[in-house]
């Protein structure tokens, strides 16, 4: 196996949060937002993280950019750990390390032309270069996008969802980051914009040798892009495994839920969802046992007190009792 | 044409939505004529900004003050767009029923649920409050929300994205109407509550009869929900026939666009094929096919006709035979 990239190892994110319903002066309780998540990231390749809302997904890749504190875990970026403590070094991640947001508009400032927004993280990460550079380096990379050039001028409320998402991704680029964290990045598209987007992330990964997490919720955009795919719930990581087995053969009682529960786009296709009982336990609560053993269609009574961890199953890992037999 | 085996229970006529906005006129939706029967599960499917929410507010009488809305909603012989409210009042909820897309925002955060639930039958059929209160707890257990006899004292911030949204479909199912408009229902929650709550529709379905249009973004909540299903884009009609055609034998290449776009979970070896551009210019009136800058089978004529919605069974409009388009 080569040696990954990004090397994530039971990474924790707790809040502290006051209590709901509680009196204001009352202890705060703690959201256990991100729960022992590990995976290896290989060159030039894609995992996918997929869960649904408040699994934790997008708190995961954020404290990985050092947007979210992290409470516990390590990071290595190319064998090295990463102090997020110390900026300098922070700032020395990001160069490597760049992240693309769920909401496109919003994620750009609305007073800098697109020009001036793609250029300036090289301001920062490559000072080295004249502003004549950097606004040439920030032309070729938006024309490698896709933005025509008489645009480059114009203001981010000028342009469509699909164009900023594009102008956010130029933006994550210029300074040729080896890891690119995607959050939700096509989500806010329609289906006919969403197509271009993921097209041009693939072409643009081949091209620049770009290793990714792509967070999504939309299981059939994930195995799509994805080499590998993760699974999250309520903070912990139920199961990974290679895309394609893990849609056709999932193994975690959670996984087969949810995959069951994906509409599939033919009107043949006999889907039967298998209906979960229950909600979402609340973070705030410490749960015993498996994360999903309150709605768990397969659980037995070792479930509520052992918390299984990750045990291999035929070319991934479950965290489930069941893995094993 | 061939007539209808069953009277049409709602029939939309040549309507056009316009909006006066500061930047002029907004066309939203353009000359869109078609027939809810009973029983009938029909999809409405198009992108953002493809006018399908407009249509579903035209209905119910809820276009925001700068619209213009011409053409005939016909319900029970009368013209909705025509109709005072206080007429309009005894058609909402107890003939027609709306679920939207947030449930959080469709629900008063100041009253209990049974108010909110009990309020709409006293208002529309001047239930007493024991009558009402009988009525939500039924409603209640209905949607299947688990020990309704509590739940009815709790607020809608007490509820889970799921139950709210079922909360919302009590709402709409108080007065047993007999058509419900579902605007997104499912796009605010996750994958598994959707197949809970799509679930729960197709049960109201069956055992009420009730005629459900299903608006939505999303191709595969269509395929496994709606006999019928309306495509639009920039506010017209693109192709309207049985789901099992639009989804084998798409007639447009709007539609065909769209499948090709949309990733397949049990497909993942095919290339997603994405439709180049961006969605129309909606400030002018278009007078020919609104798709034709994007599409792949355009010829010449196709920037200069406005083509007509034709067929039978199953319609289509577009210039081009259904044989020669890639």
């Amino acid at each position: 196996m080569n040696p990954s990239i990004l090397s994530v190892k039971d990474v924790h994110v707790e809040f502290r949060v006051n209590q709901t319903k509680a009196w204001p002066w009352s202890a705060p309780g703690i959201v256990r937002a991100v729960n022992g998540v590990s995976f290896d990231l290989q060159p030039g390749k894609t995992l996918g993280i997929v869960g649904e809302s408040g699994c934790g997904k997008s708190t995961l890749i954020r404290a990985i950019a050092g947007l979210a504190p992290m409470t516990g875990g390590t990071v290595h970026l190319d064998g090295q750990p990463i102090d997020y403590g110390s900026k300098s070094r922070l700032q020395d991640l990001r160069r490597q390390l760049q992240m693309i947001f769920q909401d496109p508009i919003a994620s750009l400032n609305p007073r800098m032309t697109i020009r001036e927004i793609v250029a300036e993280p090289l301001i920062y990460f490559r000072p080295d270069l004249s502003s004549i550079d950097r606004t040439n380096a920030a032309r070729d990379m938006l024309d490698r996008v896709g933005i025509a050039d008489h645009q480059f001028n114009r203001f981010p409320h000028e342009f469509s969802g699909g164009q900023c998402q594009r102008i956010g991704i130029a933006r994550a680029l210029v300074a040729k980051p080896r890891v690119l964290l995607c959050d939700e990045p096509v989500s806010a598209l329609d289906v006919s914009i969403q197509a271009q987007v993921i097209n041009l992330l693939k072409d643009l990964q081949s091209e620049l040798s770009l290793s990714l997490i792509f967070v999504a919720h939309d299981l059939g955009v994930v195995r799509h892009i994805s080499d590998d795919i993760l699974v999250m719930y309520l903070g912990g990581m139920m199961e990974t495994a290679p895309a394609g087995r893990l849609i056709e053969a999932p193994h975690h009682p959670y996984s087969q839920a949810l995959l069951s529960a994906v509409p599939v786009p033919d009107p043949r296709a006999k889907s039967t969802p298998q209906v979960l009982e229950g909600d979402l336990p609340s973070p705030l609560e410490q749960q015993q046992g498996c994360l999903f053993q309150s709605r768990c269609p397969k659980r037995f009574d070792a479930c509520k007190t052992t918390r299984p961890s990750l045990e291999a199953t035929p070319d991934g890992k479950s965290a489930c009792l069941l893995a094993g037999s | 044409m061939t007539p209808h085996p069953k009277p049409p229970l709602l029939s939309v006529r040549n309507l056009s939505i316009r909006f006066r906005t500061g930047d002029g006129m907004v066309h939203a939706v353009n000359d869109v004529s078609f027939d809810i029967t009973r029983g009938q599960k029909l999809a409405v499917v198009g992108e953002s900004g493809s006018g399908k929410s407009q249509i579903a507010l035209s209905i119910m009488g809820l276009l925001a003050r700068n619209a213009q809305a011409e053409g005939e909603i016909l319900f029970d012989g009368s013209n909705l767009l025509k109709l005072p409210t206080s007429e309009l009042n005894n058609i909402r909820a107890r003939e027609i029923g709306i679920i939207f897309q947030d449930p959080m925002s469709s629900l008063n955060p100041y009253m209990t649920i049974e108010r909110q639930l009990g309020e709409i039958v006293e208002l529309h059929e001047g239930a007493s409050r024991s009558t009402a209160r009988k009525r939500a707890l039924e409603v209640m257990d209905a949607v299947r929300i688990p020990d309704a006899r509590n739940r009815l004292k709790s607020y809608a911030h007490e509820f889970s994205g799921g139950m709210r949204q079922r909360v919302v479909i009590a709402m709409a199912l108080m007065c047993q109407p007999k058509l419900i408009l579902a605007d997104e229902p499912t796009t605010a929650l996750d994958v598994t509550v959707q197949a809970q709550i799509m679930q729960l529709l197709d049960d109201i379905q069956r055992d009420l009869g009730t005629s459900i249009v299903l608006i939505t973004h999303d191709l595969g909540l269509v395929a496994g929900f709606c006999e019928d299903t309306l495509v639009l884009y920039g506010g017209r009609i693109m192709e309207q026939a049985p789901t099992l055609e639009i989804f084998e034998k798409p007639g447009h290449p709007y539609t065909r666009g769209l499948l090709r776009a949309v990733p397949n979970i049990g497909d993942p070896a095919a290339k997603l094929l994405a439709i180049p551009g961006s969605p129309p210019n909606q400030r002018r009136a278009i007078a020919s096919c609104p798709f034709h800058p994007r599409c792949v089978d355009a010829v010449t004529d196709c920037a200069e006709k406005l083509p007509q919605l034709d067929g039978g069974n199953s319609k289509r409009a577009c210039l081009r035979p259904v044989e020669e388009l890639t």
